[in-house]
């Protein structure tokens, strides 16, 4: 697999250090799986140049965007990104039009591949417009926070936990909304969720996060949509392990879940 | 025992006819308490001039104004400090003094004006006005001028600065103000208003 | 109307120097109240004390160490001696010094409220957006600031009008120059000339009062208020 995304990534925290090495291809969803804290959101602000990692090595695309050992950083506004964060941060100041066109109209005309109208069309928010970020709901602005990224036409779109403040429903649309957006424009994406069926559902491979390392890798390799089949719950099980979790099938109602501490009923 | 408040003539006028609790009025100038006696704010027939005052050309650079004030004729300064002429006695006199020696227009421009004597004073010891027109008491302590170099103002060349006191309604049962005054007008006073550069 | 020309010249230096005054600092005061508000040095606390000096200090007292500063011995006098401009203490250049120094907190604080305001994730997101340092200040911050220039804009000008202790502390209350419309006033008074001193302060209080009036009404509209 040729990687286009390569990094090397150390910063000392309060609790562990993170040391993580990371090597995404160019197309696919890669989910960083892991607890609250674990480091994931860092990991991703580092790749964003949000943050200065103690240590770093990062490439993209075959250009060095960041190489601590050469004292070269990249600023985060040169870099071909595309950030979609948890409350979509859309500007209070400017209607969804130039929300959406801010970046897009900040990258060369040559780069231009996704235009307003499709990515509209795709997430379903042509009507809003000309609406003001303050009178969307939590669902619209996540979709136009998604269609803002998308045309940036970057290398990578980092998401960080973009559908944990929303409610159950929405979030299982855009599930949907984003497969079939994946299934068109199949960017490389890396997707953060503490969510594990969230992980599985989404992603082409799975990376568990714990204490600062990458604990596992998984492929996953069942078509889509994926059902909660035996499989997925095989996987999902697996992929719990890895973080010290047990996950025991009970007859009849829910899951048994044995943590180190003691038991609980899911 | 004596409480003492200083300020401005204008300001005390204003807080006299509002009801200010002070028994006695020594003013810079005599217009003043004389508005106040029309007012029928002062113990009648108490008012008395307790010092005439002396205007001084000064400057805190010794040789710099020559004896007869000549400096301000040759005019080769930025800035001459003086009291405001509307509102402070030393200052109109100053206005005057220009006046009789025909060098109004030559100054105005260089004209700077100072609230009252006092700031005028300011202006000319920090050094903002090379110049100015002051009160001679400013300058002067024990009969000799402190430092610098200065001219005194003959008094024929503006009407004179004379300085009123007078006792308030308020004061007028009250046998200190009495003892007060009197004292004032008494010698050992003059003496010490005399060393002051006053005239009596 | 028994405003006498003098009068009316004091009025129009008053707006002169309130406006000159407000424009420089909405400039030089920017910079200074975005340091302070993103900075994380320590020299922070030290530097927004004295940025706040004039709230504290007696007007006379700024008056008085300007007076000083400014002249032939202070530092300010003797550098612009050295640029061949002489003293500026008696000239409108003095006034616009002391009113830019004694309406500094009024402008910068304001300013300095509504940038922190903004907080990181704007600008974070900006970045990820392109946007550079500059583009991101002049994009991003500037436009979601705007109510808090509003409020330094209207301190700034309204603060400077009412000087009153600076002005006559260096003032030498020159007409066209330093005599401006509290000086006015107040030697009105002092010269027991109460109806021009109704007067020109009932103007005063009417033309301050409508210009407060507008700006208020028109930052209404705007929705956000700093």
């Amino acid at each position: 697999m040729h990687a286009m995304l390569r990094a090397h990534l150390r910063l000392a925290r309060k609790d562990f250090t993170l040391a993580v090495d990371l090597n995404l291809p160019g197309r696919g969803v890669s989910a960083l799986f892991g607890q609250s804290g674990s480091g994931k959101t860092t990991i991703l602000r580092c790749l964003a140049g949000l943050e200065q990692a103690d240590a770093a090595f990062i490439e993209v695309d075959g250009e060095v965007w960041q190489d601590s050992t050469r004292g070269h950083f990249l600023a985060p506004h040169r870099r071909s990104i595309g950030y979609v964060f948890q409350e979509a941060s859309l500007f209070a100041h400017l209607d969804v039009r130039a929300n959406l066109t801010f970046g897009w109209r900040r990258i060369a005309r040559a780069q231009r591949k996704v235009d307003l109208e499709h990515a509209c069309a795709l997430l379903g928010i042509a009507h809003l417009l000309d609406r003001r970020p303050a009178t969307l709901s939590g669902g619209e602005a996540q979709r136009v926070g998604i269609a803002r990224a998308l045309l940036m036409n970057p290398s990578v779109i980092l998401m960080d936990e973009p559908f944990a403040a929303l409610d159950a429903l929405t979030r299982l649309k855009m599930h949907e909304l984003v497969l079939s957006l994946w299934r068109e424009h199949a960017p490389a994406v890396l997707l953060v969720t503490h969510d594990v069926d969230e992980a599985i559902a989404l992603a082409d491979r799975v990376l568990v996060l714990d204490k600062g390392r990458i604990a596992a890798e998984e492929r996953i390799d069942l078509e889509r949509p994926r059902a909660p089949d035996a499989r997925f719950q095989i996987i999902r099980r697996r992929l719990l392990g890895h973080l010290g979790v047990e996950s025991v099938p009970a007859h009849g109602e829910g899951h048994l879940v044995a943590f180190p501490t003691g038991e609980v009923v899911l | 025992m004596l409480d003492q408040q200083d300020g401005a003539a204008g300001q005390f006028y204003a807080q006299i006819n509002n009801g200010a609790p002070f028994d006695v009025f020594l003013a810079a100038d005599d217009t003043t308490p004389a508005k106040l006696d029309q007012e029928k704010a002062t113990v009648p027939g108490s008012r008395f001039t307790y010092a005439i005052g002396t205007l001084a050309l000064w400057s805190p650079t010794p040789g710099y104004v020559d004896a007869e004030g000549k400096v301000l004729e040759r005019g080769d300064f930025k800035h001459l400090a003086i009291a405001n002429p509307k509102t402070a006695p030393y200052g109109l006199a100053a206005t005057e003094v220009l006046d009789k020696l025909g060098l109004t227009q030559a100054t105005l421009g260089k004209r700077v004006e100072g609230q009252n004597i006092t700031q005028a004073y300011q202006f000319v010891s920090t050094g903002n006005a090379e110049l100015g027109f002051v009160a001679l008491s400013q300058i002067y302590k024990d009969g000799a001028l402190q430092k610098g170099s200065a001219w005194v103002v003959p008094a024929e060349l503006h009407t004179p600065i004379r300085q009123d006191a007078v006792i308030l309604k308020k004061g007028q049962d009250n046998p200190a103000a009495r003892a007060f005054m009197d004292y004032l007008k008494g010698p050992k006073a003059a003496q010490v208003i005399k060393s002051y550069g006053y005239d009596i | 109307m028994p405003l006498d020309a003098s009068d009316l010249g004091a009025i129009w230096l008053t707006v002169k120097l309130a406006s000159l005054t407000t424009l420089i600092l909405l400039v030089i005061g920017t910079p200074i109240a975005w340091w302070l508000a993103r900075t994380p040095s320590w020299l922070r606390g030290p530097i927004g004390a004295l940025v706040a000096l004039p709230l504290v200090l007696p007007p006379t007292v700024i008056g008085f160490y300007l007076l000083i500063a400014l002249g032939p011995h202070g530092w300010i006098g003797q550098a612009t001696q050295a640029l061949g401009l002489g003293t500026v203490v008696f000239s409108f250049t003095g006034l616009v010094i002391g009113s830019v120094v004694y309406s500094l907190p009024f402008v910068v604080q304001p300013l300095q409220n509504a940038f922190s305001a903004i907080g990181q994730r704007p600008l974070e997101v900006a970045a990820t957006l392109r946007a550079g340092p500059w583009d991101r200040f002049v994009h991003v911050v500037l436009p979601l600031a705007r109510p808090g220039f509003v409020t330094a804009g209207i301190l700034g000008f309204a603060h400077t009008v009412g000087e009153f202790g600076v002005v006559l502390m260096i003032g030498g209350n020159i007409p066209n120059a330093t005599r401006v419309v509290s000086v006015q006033i107040f030697d009105h008074v002092e010269s027991m000339a109460y109806p021009q001193a109704h007067w020109l302060a009932g103007v005063m209080l009417v033309f301050s009062f409508l210009v407060l009036l507008v700006l208020y009404a028109g930052r209404r509209h705007h929705g956000s208020w700093s």
